[in-house]
Parts: structure tokens; C-alpha cells; sequence
């Protein structure tokens, strides 16, 4: 950013001192025009027009071949529907809770992983290996794990005394023991953030801090923490965007199910749109964007807010 | 509908045959200059593409063979694709972008009419088995223009109750007319202990929905206008006692305790080897089902028979038959040579030796649906017992054969009922809900 603004600056000083004109040359940029053509056309054909597109189409009742004009039926039908309610509900339970847990368990695991344990390389690169899994493997392998009956959690719960929960098939758990398997898949990359942001304090701080006499939790809570807020701004947007949008995992492990018991707003949209109803699947993706946008936007600029003030 | 095994082996099946296609392309075109350039042989190679149970499987590969063996110069390819939602889904969008297999089998009734036949999909009236096809076959597979679009493929079959004979027996149990009389017989053998007296399977989410689709013949015989005046949208699931009875039934047998104790993430195979075997007495179900019970329970053929769910009245007492789900379709964009050859495999399937050959695969649980096709004489006692219905006049179609509205949400708002997550006549409202949907979504008049 400041590179491309002492540039500005440059062209504009450079430039003959002509009334009017300034404005025309600072807008000119870096780079001439035809430079942006290729990232303009393929912005514009496979983001802007999908996009306005499916504006329109979140008004009228579609199927493949043929789009009457319906106005705001769909988003009534969709508002209307007790999936979307259950959806709803789902996705804010598991948005906060994927990102709470993988901000609190991530520092803490960071704090460890930053610490002079043996093996530290091949601790960092095991935290890690669950991100680099496909999700829809994770989803199928935790489905057996997970199975009430016969699944390898519930057995080894078993052997030690306990009854293990019907963990996917009980319709008030079901969500809950997916976000788990979610963040036990998301927090590698929580950690991997924590840890570039805990590195980059300088060390000074805490001998300082030491000569002063605090303690190791007085350094956490007052250098670690304040410092390490940028790095947890980008988990907690990160992973809220990923909870909001969650799918995948949901879809492999239990279809939404059972009944509606586990569906989020993506998974509504998803069988919307396999049952054939395009245009209300439509309006609800129509609906998730807006949501992620009135959630994400201010949390964003209140994150960023507060690194400002320091 | 999860993300099964059988879908990703699909595409890999897919790929691999794209891979051998071209790769079959490339030889010929530096061999010998065949002209037709398609497949090594040098004649026509057509793709057939069928669901991914292992009795599909099996029967398509089965016909296949025989085909071949009768046409030297076609060959035919087989592929397969997931069923339920993720199926439908699948084929609406190959059918969209012109992808389709040359022939693929998918349901007809209600489900045909979502895939828009006479835009997507070749007539077949001209077709000389088209004389040969049971009534009410033909009558679920034309288009909304009264042309037939699908061709014959295997049995009719029944919406009922698979049910353990050594049970019924040992427990001196009798088959139930009345829903109240099939209560009964769930509690004996209840009492009896060991055994679930109704099995279920939500771990396979369409098989949740026999409750409600298999109780259409109680439905008829209470209201017999249901299907117009349920398509037209004056009749409702909630508000038409005879209909929320289907829905009421599956929260009686779970209030009660009857359920298998794995019911919710248990799968067909598991419903089907239970009853099989004895650890269940019921399993309400499609008569098409018991073509597994040799695959997961060999030699117990004969230890599973078949009833009709009873209504209230045992004097009305019948079956809700399924008259063909499956039926064979050419999608519009197929020409020439390869048209014919569809052609040409579709009408083979409905002579006596394709009805043999899809019969190998996949035992026959029902009547064939071409009059040219004998049963064989060894059929398993759940074909018996469907028979048995077909000829005594016990049997209508089910609802989605007389209405072309079926909701897509059915499987999941059952499983809703049978986890007692909401009661029976929530699950109807919710289920009429589900079905405004989608006749919003075909544009029937009356719905707005």
C-alpha cells in the first residue's frame, strides 16, 4: 500500500503543475490501463455477472430452461420455511462456537508449540496435518468413528464404563459433534496464525517484563494477548466466515439430519436446490450473502478499530 | 442423502470410461481408417446408466451381456449414479447440459414429470413393445403431452411390510388386515422379547417414507378423489384424516418402543438382513428390497414374506403398488446411429430374454411390466405375495403415479416424526408445505 502511494506522490509531483488536471493523472495509478484488462474480464465474467445474476434469478421461479418473474415470493417461502429457522439457529451456534474454540484452544496450543518443548518442528507439522485432509474424508472417517452402535469413540468410551452419546443420530447433538470434529480439523490453522503472531513479539517485552518482576501468566494476559491481536482479528474473521458458510462437513456426516435437526442456512440452500427449486435456493444464497456481509462487515472494522487505537 | 461410496465410484466410473472412450477413439482413427471412428470394433457404442445398488449393478450388466450377445456390432456401456435426491439431481443436470447416457433408467410417476419429458426426452410410442406394457406403466410414464416416454425395465413391486415368517410362526402371529390387528402382533412380539417388533433405517433417509407413501391404498378406499383433489391443492395431508392416519402410524410405533434400538443411523442393508434374519419382525418397505436378502443374508430367501400396511378397515384391505419405478429413457439429444441402437436395447429389455436377464441380476419381487415376460418359476415368497394382491384386485398405484406432486422434504419431515422431534400432524403440515413447493416450482394451476 505505501509503496503504490509514494508512487502516486511521485507522478504527481512529476507532473506539470496544470489546474485540473491533477486529479485525472493521480487516478491514472501504477500500471496503464490495458495491464488490468485480463483481471478485469475474468472479475467481471466469473464474479460480477454471477453475481448480479443471481440477483435476478433470487426473483423468479427458474428450472433449467425456462424463468418466470415472481418477485419477493421466494424470499417470503424462504422466511417461511421451518428448516430455515432450525438453519438459522445452527449456523450461529456453530459459527461461535468453531471460532471460539479454535481461538481459545489455538493460543493455548500456540503458547506450547512456541515454548521449548522437544520435537517442536514435528509437533507444528502434526497440529497442521488435519487441515491439509480433505474435509469430505474427515466427514466419512468420523461418521464410522462417531457411528452409536459400533463406531471406535463410543467402543473405547465403553471399555472404560461410560455410555457413549449417540453422537450424529441424537437430533439435539448432532451439530454440536460436528463443530467438534470442525475444529478439531480448523484449529491447525488457528495455531499456525497464533504462532507467526507470538513469534513476531519482540522479546524484549518479556525480559523487561521479568526484571519487573511479573509473572509468566501477568506476561500472557499483558504482552502475549495485546500484541497477538492482529493474528487473533484474522482467526476469529476466518473462522466465522468458515462457520457461517459451513457445509461440507454437515453434508457428509449427517445430510442435515436427523430430520432437519442439524441443517445450517448453506445445507438448506443445497437441498433447495437439489429438489429442483432454483429460484428459492436462489434467494437464500442471496439471503446467506447478506448475512455474512451485516455480520463480517462491522465485526471487521471493530477488530480493526481497536488495532488502530494502540 | 450422504455423500455415499457408490456416488464417487460414479464419477470415478465416469472418468474412467470418458478415459477408455478416448483413448478407443485415438486407436481406431490410426488403425485401420474405420470410418464410424467409434469403438474398436467399428460399430455403434452406446452408454447405459443405472442406479448404484448392487442389484442394479448386477441386472444392467446382466442385460448388457445378453444384448451384446444378440447385437455383435453395438456395444454398451455401463455406468451408475447415486440414488435419492442426489440421483435426481444428477440426472437434471446431465439431462440440462446435454450430457445424458444414450439410455438411462430413473423413476416415471411424479418424478418423470420434474425432468420435463417432452422437452428432454426422445417419444417412444412408435416402439413395437409399447402394445405389450402393463396399463398402469404406461399410464406413469407418459408426458404431460400423453406420449410415452419410458420404456420397461424389470417388475412391479409393492409398498409394504417385509415381515420374518420363522417369527410369525414360532410367535403363532397372523398376518394383520387392520392397523390395529398389526399392533397387536407388534406387542406379542414385543412381550416375546429379543426381537424389534418394527424395524427402520434413517440412516438411509429414504427408506423413512413407507409409512406414509405405502398407506396411499388405505387413503384411496376412504377418500377415493384424494389424488385429483390433492394435485388441484384442495386436499391436504393434515386436514384429510385418512391421509394424517400414514403419519400417525410412525409416531404410534415410536411412542410405543417398537423400533429397532439402532433405527436412526442403521441402513437398508442392516433393515433388510435384520428381517431377514429374525432380529426383526417388520420392516416396512419396497417389495424391490428383498431382491438383498440373498446378498446379506444368504439362503433366508424364503424366510421373508410380504403384506400390504393395513388401514383401519380390514375389509378394505390392499396393497400400494409401485408399477415400475424404474423405467428406461433416451434423452432428446441422442441422433442416428446411436438413437437406433437405444432404441433397439430398449425393446430387448422388454422381450422375455432381457426380462431373464434383469431377473439374473436382481430377483423379480413383482409381475413384470412387459406381458411378454413369464416369471420364472422359482420366484421368492415376496413376489408370491405381491402377486397374490395383482390378482386379486387388491392393489392401486401409489400417490405419486396419480399425482404428478411429490415433496422433496417427505424423507426428512418422516424421520422428524420418528425421532419425536415434532407429532404426526406437524409432520403433515410441514409435509403440505413441502408439497406447495413443488407445485409452485411445475406451475400447476391453483397454487399460487
Amino acid at each position: 500500500m505505501s509503496s503504490t502511494l509514494g508512487a502516486t506522490e511521485t507522478t504527481t509531483a512529476l507532473a506539470p503543475v496544470v489546474p485540473g488536471t491533477t486529479r485525472r493523472v493521480e487516478r491514472k495509478g501504477t500500471y496503464p490501463y490495458w495491464f488490468y484488462l485480463p483481471a478485469a474480464i475474468i472479475f467481471v465474467i466469473f464474479f460480477l455477472t454471477p453475481t448480479v445474476l443471481s440477483f435476478y434469478f433470487s426473483f423468479t421461479r427458474w428450472d433449467l430452461f425456462t424463468s418466470t418473474w415472481i418477485g419477493l415470493k421466494n424470499y417470503e417461502t424462504f422466511f417461511n420455511e421451518q428448516a430455515l429457522v432450525i438453519g438459522l439457529r445452527n449456523t450461529l451456534i456453530y459459527a461461535t462456537m468453531t471460532s471460539g474454540l479454535k481461538v481459545v484452544i489455538g493460543m493455548l496450543l500456540a503458547v506450547l508449540l512456541t515454548s521449548k518443548i522437544i520435537a517442536r518442528g514435528y509437533l507444528r507439522s502434526v497440529i497442521f496435518f488435519p487441515v491439509l485432509v480433505s474435509t469430505v474424508g474427515v466427514g466419512l472417517t468420523f461418521t464410522v468413528l462417531m457411528d452409536p452402535e459400533d463406531g471406535l469413540i463410543n467402543t473405547a468410551l465403553g471399555a472404560v464404563g461410560i455410555t457413549g452419546p449417540d453422537w450424529l443420530t441424537n437430533p439435539s447433538l448432532a451439530i454440536f459433534s460436528i463443530a467438534l470434529v470442525d475444529v478439531w480439523q480448523g484449529v491447525g490453522l488457528a495455531t499456525v496464525i497464533f504462532i507467526a503472531g507470538i513469534v513476531s513479539i519482540p522479546s524484549d517485552y518479556y525480559e523487561a517484563a521479568e526484571v519487573d518482576g511479573a509473572s509468566r501468566f501477568y506476561s500472557f494476559w499483558n504482552i502475549t494477548l495485546p500484541l497477538a491481536r492482529p493474528a487473533i482479528a484474522t482467526v476469529i474473521t476466518l473462522s466465522l466466515i468458515g462457520g457461517l458458510r459451513s457445509f461440507d462437513l454437515i453434508w457428509t456426516m449427517t445430510g442435515g439430519g436427523p430430520g432437519f435437526a442439524s441443517d445450517t442456512i448453506a445445507s438448506v440452500i443445497y437441498k433447495q436446490y437439489q429438489a429442483g427449486f432454483y429460484g428459492l435456493s436462489t434467494a437464500g444464497s442471496v439471503v446467506l450473502f447478506l448475512l455474512v456481509t451485516v455480520i463480517i462487515v462491522p465485526l471487521t472494522w471493530w477488530l480493526n478499530r481497536g488495532e488502530a487505537d494502540r | 442423502m450422504r455423500f455415499s461410496k457408490k456416488g464417487r465410484r460414479g464419477v470415478a466410473l465416469t472418468a474412467l470410461a470418458a478415459a477408455t472412450t478416448l483413448f478407443a477413439a485415438g486407436c481406431s482413427a490410426g488403425s485401420l481408417g474405420s470410418s464410424s471412428g467409434e469403438g474398436s470394433a467399428g460399430g455403434t457404442t452406446i452408454t447405459l446408466l443405472t442406479g448404484a445398488q448392487d442389484t442394479d449393478v448386477a441386472s444392467a450388466k446382466a442385460v448388457i451381456d445378453a444384448f451384446q450377445a444378440a447385437n455383435p456390432n453395438i456395444t454398451v456401456k455401463h455406468d451408475t449414479r447415486p440414488g435419492g435426491s442426489e440421483g435426481d439431481n444428477l440426472v437434471k443436470t446431465r439431462l440440462s447440459t446435454g450430457e445424458m447416457a444414450e439410455v438411462f433408467i430413473y423413476n416415471n410417476g411424479s418424478l418423470l414429470q420434474a425432468i420435463k419429458p417432452e422437452q428432454n426426452l426422445t417419444p417412444l410410442d412408435d416402439q413395437p413393445w409399447v402394445g405389450q406394457i402393463d396399463p398402469l406403466f404406461a399410464e406413469s410414464s407418459k408426458g404431460a403431452d400423453g406420449k410415452i416416454y419410458g420404456g420397461p425395465y424389470g417388475t412391479a413391486f409393492g409398498g409394504g411390510v417385509l415381515y420374518n415368517i420363522p417369527v410369525y410362526k414360532k410367535l403363532n402371529l397372523q398376518i394383520p388386515k387392520s392397523w390395529d390387528e398389526f399392533m397387536k402382533n407388534n406387542e406379542t412380539i414385543k412381550n416375546a422379547g429379543g426381537i424389534a417388533p418394527v424395524e427402520q433405517t434413517y440412516g438411509e433417509t429414504w427408506t423413512s417414507q413407507l409409512f406414509v407413501l405405502g398407506d396411499y391404498h388405505n387413503v384411496e378406499a376412504q377418500v377415493p378423489d384424494f389424488a385429483q383433489k390433492y394435485t388441484a391443492g384442495q386436499a391436504k395431508y393434515a386436514t384429510t384424516p385418512a391421509a394424517l392416519a400414514g403419519w400417525q402410524h410412525i409416531q404410534q410405533v415410536n411412542d410405543a418402543g417398537y423400533f429397532n434400538k439402532d433405527f436412526a443411523s442403521a441402513e437398508l442393508t442392516d433393515g433388510v438382513k435384520a428381517v431377514a434374519t429374525g432380529t426383526a419382525a417388520h420392516y416396512p418397505q419396497l417389495g424391490a428390497t428383498a431382491a438383498n436378502v440373498e446378498n446379506v443374508a444368504p439362503g433366508k430367501s424364503n424366510d421373508v414374506g410380504f403384506f400390504a400396511l393395513p388401514g383401519p378397515d380390514a375389509a378394505t384391505n390392499g396393497m400400494t403398488v409401485w408399477p415400475g419405478t424404474s423405467a428406461m429413457y433416451i434423452p432428446k439429444s441422442v441422433e442416428g446411429d446411436k438413437l437406433e441402437a437405444a432404441k433397439k436395447f430398449i425393446a430387448f429389455a422388454a422381450t422375455q430374454q432381457g426380462c431373464d436377464a434383469v431377473a439374473t441380476g436382481s430377483a423379480p419381487q413383482g409381475p413384470f411390466l412387459s406381458k411378454a415376460c413369464k416369471l420364472p418359476a422359482d420366484v421368492s415368497q415376496v413376489a408370491k405375495d405381491t402377486q397374490g394382491y395383482f390378482d386379486s384386485g387388491k392393489a392401486s398405484p401409489a400417490l405419486e403415479f396419480k399425482s404428478p406432486i411429490k415433496g422433496p422434504s417427505l424423507e426428512q419431515i418422516c424421520i422428524q416424526v420418528g425421532t419425536g422431534q415434532v407429532d404426526a400432524k406437524k409432520g403433515a403440515e410441514l409435509y403440505d408445505e413441502d408439497v406447495k413447493k413443488q407445485a409452485q416450482q411445475l406451475g400447476l394451476p391453483g397454487w399460487e
